[in-house]
């Protein structure tokens, strides 16, 4: 730091004289500390919350985060930081962080009903192992389930993923990304054969017009938000279109808002298709060579319980039927042609599609034109309002349908652009296969050939992997209510406030005797307080790290500061863990005998010290800087999990560059292939896996063509009614992240929106005989919560729609909300279910 | 002097109030110069020169009327369901026993039905306030643009989100960010013509000491100078041209028809009213007048390049209001 003596002196002048008057001047003192500064050590870091992935710089000092700042070289955000990542700095640093493992007891001994008190680790490892094994052994593989998050880094789900799949033989593991992005990655898998999107970020800076779909980027992506703002502004011709069911920040700049009435998208969607075939805007070229057609099955019912009566008169959600045989399956999809398509979608007219959407005509046809008109860049954003959804799939590929019925796909501004919520939604939760029914790099367990790779690449013998598809996160809920499991571990997220339907399915499901819960958080949140034990897990630079953000983007940060009290990564405790399984008790002897060399060893010999995961020295780690893991294990576990892991995508579309690359780079857009970055896939000259001559070729599917979906408009499964007179949206606020468990707990944000309100029209209040302000409750079918009434402010609803966040723990609203599902996804509707408001 | 004439002005209470108040004033200088001296006189300068923390609940209006009319009943106070206001104490330098609140800790929720107002038995708070988003607490300012995180171009923007009256009382002006090249600023701005003072955007600024404050209005507001007007304004609030009947026209501009000059001002080529002979201006002629437009005001219709529409503060609302008294 360069301080000269004239700043010096000019600074303490000021702050004697101010002295000297007895004032207090603003600012002099804290300039005159960062001056002096130092002692403050700066290391390259990634934003802890939202899928943006802004670059940061991590300060510290005598052993704690003292400051971050934004990487002023990030591409990503050039230095810029929300509210939010403006107070990263304060997030590990909660009063009431978890430094033990507690655990519940009554005069000394494990009871359900006991109060939470403090054990060892090794006494926590204790009872989880026996809790495991007792269940492993009185219902196997299938009895245990595990329930993490986008928010685990790369290697911590990579283990995760390997410890129940290889390790358990067990498939029922799943992230929170089924809430979040299951029917993103569907869709794309449908569509294209291999998830994530084609684009980039960069795609913001060449557009001609934006749509956004379900996407309230003002608040949730407030740093894209800018981007997509300076381009509106640079660019005189560029327009802006917002879908939405009400209205709210992302509006204020749109040239056309279209708010629509709940589940009308699809109508809206199957409207612009018809308008680009009606109108002769059919890039013919581009839909000759590189798509084809299919008409998806549509009797798919809602994700319900099976004897909701939804699904029993579904014919396609694949339950069991009254022989026992599954009811058809909702995914699947039968070639038709071009012509077939257009007469499919020729019903949704104009007409109709303002009947359905209640959107004006002029606004719906001014949407239309953007994209049949061939010379104006789309790109089209959506996050949560496409994604949870009863139809989310679908709705995917419809968006999908309309790009590549006009060929505006995989080029610099144009294309469809699938946005996350959480910072390593991409790169954990999906990329390395911690889905029930996925392995790493877009491999599903259900294929044999695929699970014959991992069992290679893994070490093990054939068979290993079971080939049924695991417990998806709602299905977990439920079985854990109807005691089909007996051992549950949940990490890295807060179920019992995000997850819907607590009241009737989750809450019931954690307290049932039946089951030991185990839960890792670093705060004591409402989720851990519904646990049986709880395990204090180190956070965000407490450890080595990895996320992968929306655009593909893996970016690396080196632990830190050691980890508060007792905390350990869940990295950590699943190796540690996995030291307390013997093989003989995981595996059956007959699939032992196969692999002679497991024998008598443990399931940590088996997957973490293999001679592949454990052949890095911790001499490799940076000089300067902790491992805890590389301390308590003998080897440098982040580097082998990562190279491991790599394995299974380079070559295969999913090249990862080397380890060390990724702590010199600032994040690289994967597939890293000779040493460069893939920013449009399936598109020749940008993507290494087109070969020249072919221009285009979406090689997820063999034939190199994506498909367009015939699918219908379809209504949500629970619509208001007399009783139950209005439509009920969750979602977020610009200043917390999820479940509020970081952002309540820095004081400034937490004063900046304390509350979370529930969110209606003046004349809907009137109606009610309420006014702002008034503490009403919100009830459904399934549960109430009390809050107060805003009739003001930044969210504005239509008549006959209210909106609620879900930061707030102290009123939860997914007490209210229903757990019904895309069938094919699995991922809950949260905007969707009919509720009243009442004055309390 | 007309403070000892019989008032016939139109708040014959306050007014008279104010008589007993400088009375009382007068009294304790009086007493304070035989008992107490200087400190009890400092006292009372103090006491009628509010700190500019302080602020009146809705309704107040000039600090002396106010002063005047008060009488330190504490009813307000009972009625305000949110406890933003409070008595002053003696130690504290406001008028003891009068209402008051810091925005910074307990700003004013802005109730539909003022319940404070009602309260007040003597129109010290005036009972002609009927609507809250009429109130004139005080008016927020922008004060520090150097550690503002808006103007740094973070997206905090949180005294916006809070605002009760956002998009009126506060907008974000968008400016590009030219540092990165490829974002934007959104620059928190205050309108006084919809600011109440409520004092949300106060208390929720997330810095350390808040770049927004809600001042006096006295100390918050500048004045235009009478000698001069802004012409766009007076353009906006007449509707029309102010020399519209003085028959003023355009000529057209020389450009070459094979070079044209996008996005060139020149009304007469433009369908506006022309001076060439022959070409008469016809007021239904359906095109745009001659007059200068403001860019975002219908200029998307015009085909000219524009402002987006609905952008924030975009459309230049009222800021510069000549409601200036306040």
């Amino acid at each position: 730091m360069s301080l000269t003596r004239r700043d010096f002196i000019k600074s303490s002048a000021v702050a004697a004289a101010a002295n000297a008057a007895g004032m207090a001047v603003p600012g002099v003192s804290e300039a005159l500390a960062q001056q002096k500064n130092d002692g403050i050590r700066w290391d390259k870091g990634t934003c802890r919350f939202c899928g943006t992935g802004c670059g940061v710089l991590i300060g510290t000092k005598d052993g704690r985060v003292v400051a971050t700042q934004g990487d002023p070289e990030a591409p990503v955000n050039r230095g810029l930081n929300c509210i939010k990542g403006y107070f990263l700095s304060k997030i590990m640093y909660g009063k009431d962080r978890l430094t033990q493992p507690l655990l519940r007891m009554k005069n000394g001994q494990y009871d359900k009903n006991g109060e939470f008190t403090p054990i060892s680790w090794d006494q926590a490892y204790d009872i989880m192992a026996d809790k495991c094994k007792a269940a492993l052994k009185a219902g196997g593989p299938r009895n245990i389930a595990m329930y993490g998050s986008g928010q685990w880094t790369i290697w911590e789900g990579y283990a995760a993923a390997k410890l129940w799949k290889a390790g358990f033989r067990s498939n029922n593991l799943d992230p929170n990304a089924r809430h979040c992005m299951a029917s993103a990655v569907t869709g794309f898998m449908r569509t294209f054969g291999i998830d994530e999107p084609m684009g980039c970020y960069d795609d913001m800076e060449h557009a001609d017009a934006f749509a956004l779909w379900g996407s309230n980027m003002a608040e949730m992506h407030p740093i894209l938000w800018s981007r997509i703002t300076d381009r509106r502004l640079n660019a005189k011709h560029v327009k802006i279109h917002v879908l939405s069911t009400f209205s709210h920040r992302s509006c204020e700049l749109a040239d056309n808002e279209l708010i629509f009435k709940p589940q009308s998208d699809l109508a809206i969607l199957n409207y612009i298709a018809n308008y680009i075939i009606q109108n002769g805007a059919v890039n013919q070229e581009f839909v000759k060579n590189h798509v084809k057609f299919k008409k998806g099955v549509t009797d798919i019912g809602y994700g319900l319980r099976p004897n909701h009566p939804l699904e029993q008169a579904a014919g396609n959600n694949g339950y069991p039927g009254p022989d026992g045989k599954p009811k058809g399956d909702p995914n699947k999809a039968t070639d038709i042609s071009f012509e077939e398509f257009k007469a499919f979608v020729a019903e949704y007219t104009l007409d109709k599609a303002h009947e359905i959407s209640g959107v004006p005509k002029e606004n719906l046809e001014a949407l239309a034109k953007i994209y049949a008109d061939p010379k104006t860049k789309v790109m089209s954003l959506w996050t949560m309002g496409f994604n949870q959804h009863t139809r989310g799939t679908w709705v995917n590929n419809m968006i999908y349908n309309v790009h590549l019925l006009v060929g505006k796909i995989s080029e610099p501004g144009n294309g469809p652009f699938s946005l996350t919520g959480q910072p390593s939604a991409c790169g954990t939760a999906r990329e390395v296969g911690t889905f029930a029914h996925r392995l790493p790099a877009d491999m599903m367990v259900a294929n044999p050939k695929h699970r014959e790779i991992a069992e290679k690449v893994w070490k093990l013998p054939a068979g290993t992997i079971p080939d049924w598809i695991g417990l998806h996160a709602v299905a977990q809920s439920r079985a854990l209510k109807d005691g089909k499991l007996g051992f549950f571990w949940s990490t890295t997220t807060n179920n019992m406030q995000a997850g819907p339907n607590i009241n009737g399915e989750i809450y019931p499901g954690w307290r049932n005797p039946a089951v030991f819960v185990v839960h890792s958080d670093v705060y004591p949140t409402v989720s851990a307080l519904a646990a049986d034990l709880i395990l204090p897990s180190a956070m965000w630079t407490e450890k080595e790290g990895a996320y992968g953000n929306a655009e593909r983007r893996t970016q690396f940060w080196r632990q830190q500061v050691k980890p508060q009290g007792q905390a350990r990564s869940d990295l950590l405790q699943y190796a540690e863990f996995a030291k307390r399984f013997k093989m003989e008790e995981v595996w059956p002897a007959e699939l032992l005998d196969k692999a002679p060399e497991y024998k008598g060893k443990t399931l940590y010999d088996m997957l973490y010290a293999n001679g592949e995961v454990n052949k890095f020295p911790v001499s490799e780690q940076m000089k300067g800087f902790e491992n805890e893991e590389g301390k308590a294990l003998g080897f440098y576990l982040q580097k082998g999990l990562f190279e491991e892991y790599a394995a299974f995508g380079r070559g295969h579309g999913h090249d990862l560059a080397a380890f060390d690359v990724y702590h010199k780079a600032r994040g690289l857009r994967w597939p890293v292939v000779d040493n460069k970055e893939t920013l449009w896939r399936f598109r020749e000259g940008y993507d290494p896996y087109v070969k020249a001559g072919e221009k285009v070729r979406f090689y997820g599917h063999p034939d190199g063509k994506a498909v367009i979906f015939a699918l219908p408009y379809q209504p949500a499964a629970e619509q208001p009614d007399n009783d139950y007179d209005l439509w009920l949206c969750t979602g977020r606020v610009l200043e917390h992240w999820h479940t509020g468990s970081m952002t309540r707990r820095v004081p400034e944000l937490y004063k900046a929106m304390p509350d979370a309100w529930i969110y209606m029209h003046p004349e809907d209040a009137k109606k009610r005989g309420l006014q702002r302000g008034d503490t009403v409750k919100v009830q459904t079918r399934r549960g109430e919560i009390s809050t107060r009434v805003e009739t003001r402010g930044r969210n504005k609803p239509p008549l006959g729609l209210v909106f609620v966040p879900f930061f707030d723990e102290h009123r939860l609203v997914n007490k209210l909300t229903l757990d019904a599902t895309c069938p094919i996804s699995k991922e809950t509707d949260f905007k969707k279910c009919a509720c009243k408001v009442v004055k309390a | 002097m007309s403070d000892l004439q019989p008032s016939s002005s139109a708040k014959p209470d306050k007014a008279a109030a104010a008589r007993r108040q400088f009375f009382a004033d007068a009294g304790r200088l009086a007493c304070g110069a035989g008992l107490l001296g200087l400190g009890l006189g400092l006292y009372a300068k103090q006491a009628r020169a509010l700190p500019p923390a302080a602020l009146r609940p809705p309704g107040a209006g000039g600090e002396s009327d106010f002063l005047g009319a008060c009488i330190r009943c504490g009813l307000c106070v009972r009625d305000c369901p949110y406890g933003t206001l409070s008595l002053a104490r003696p130690e504290e330098p406001i008028a003891t026993g009068t209402p008051y609140f810091l925005a910074r800790q307990v700003p004013c929720e802005m109730c539909e039905d003022i319940p404070c107002v009602k309260a007040c038995p003597t129109g010290a708070l005036d009972h002609g306030l009927t609507d809250i988003n009429e109130a004139r607490m005080g008016l927020a300012v922008l004060l520090d643009q150097e550690t503002c995180l808006n103007f740094l171009g973070l997206r905090c923007d949180v005294c916006y989100r809070v605002c009760p009256v956002i998009d009126k009382a506060i907008t974000l002006e968008l400016r590009p960010n030219t540092r990165t090249g490829r974002h934007t600023m959104f620059i928190p701005t205050v309108h006084s013509d919809h600011c109440t003072g409520c004092g949300k955007c106060e208390r929720s600024c997330v810095l350390e000491t808040a770049a927004i404050k809600v001042l006096p209005i006295a100390l918050a507001k500048g004045q235009l100078g009478q000698h001069y007007r802004v012409g766009w304004e007076e353009q906006r609030k007449a509707g029309h041209s102010l020399v519209e009947d003085k028959g003023l026209g355009d000529l057209p501009d020389r450009i070459p028809e094979s070079a044209p000059l996008e996005g060139h001002y020149d009304p007469a080529s433009q369908g506006g009213p022309s001076l060439a002979p022959g070409k008469a201006a016809t007021p239904d002629s359906g095109v745009d007048s001659l007059s200068p437009r403001l860019p975002g005001a219908d200029a998307h219709s015009a085909g000219l390049p524009a402002m987006p529409q609905n952008i924030p503060g975009g459309g230049l609302p009222n800021r510069l209001s000549d409601e200036a008294a306040r």
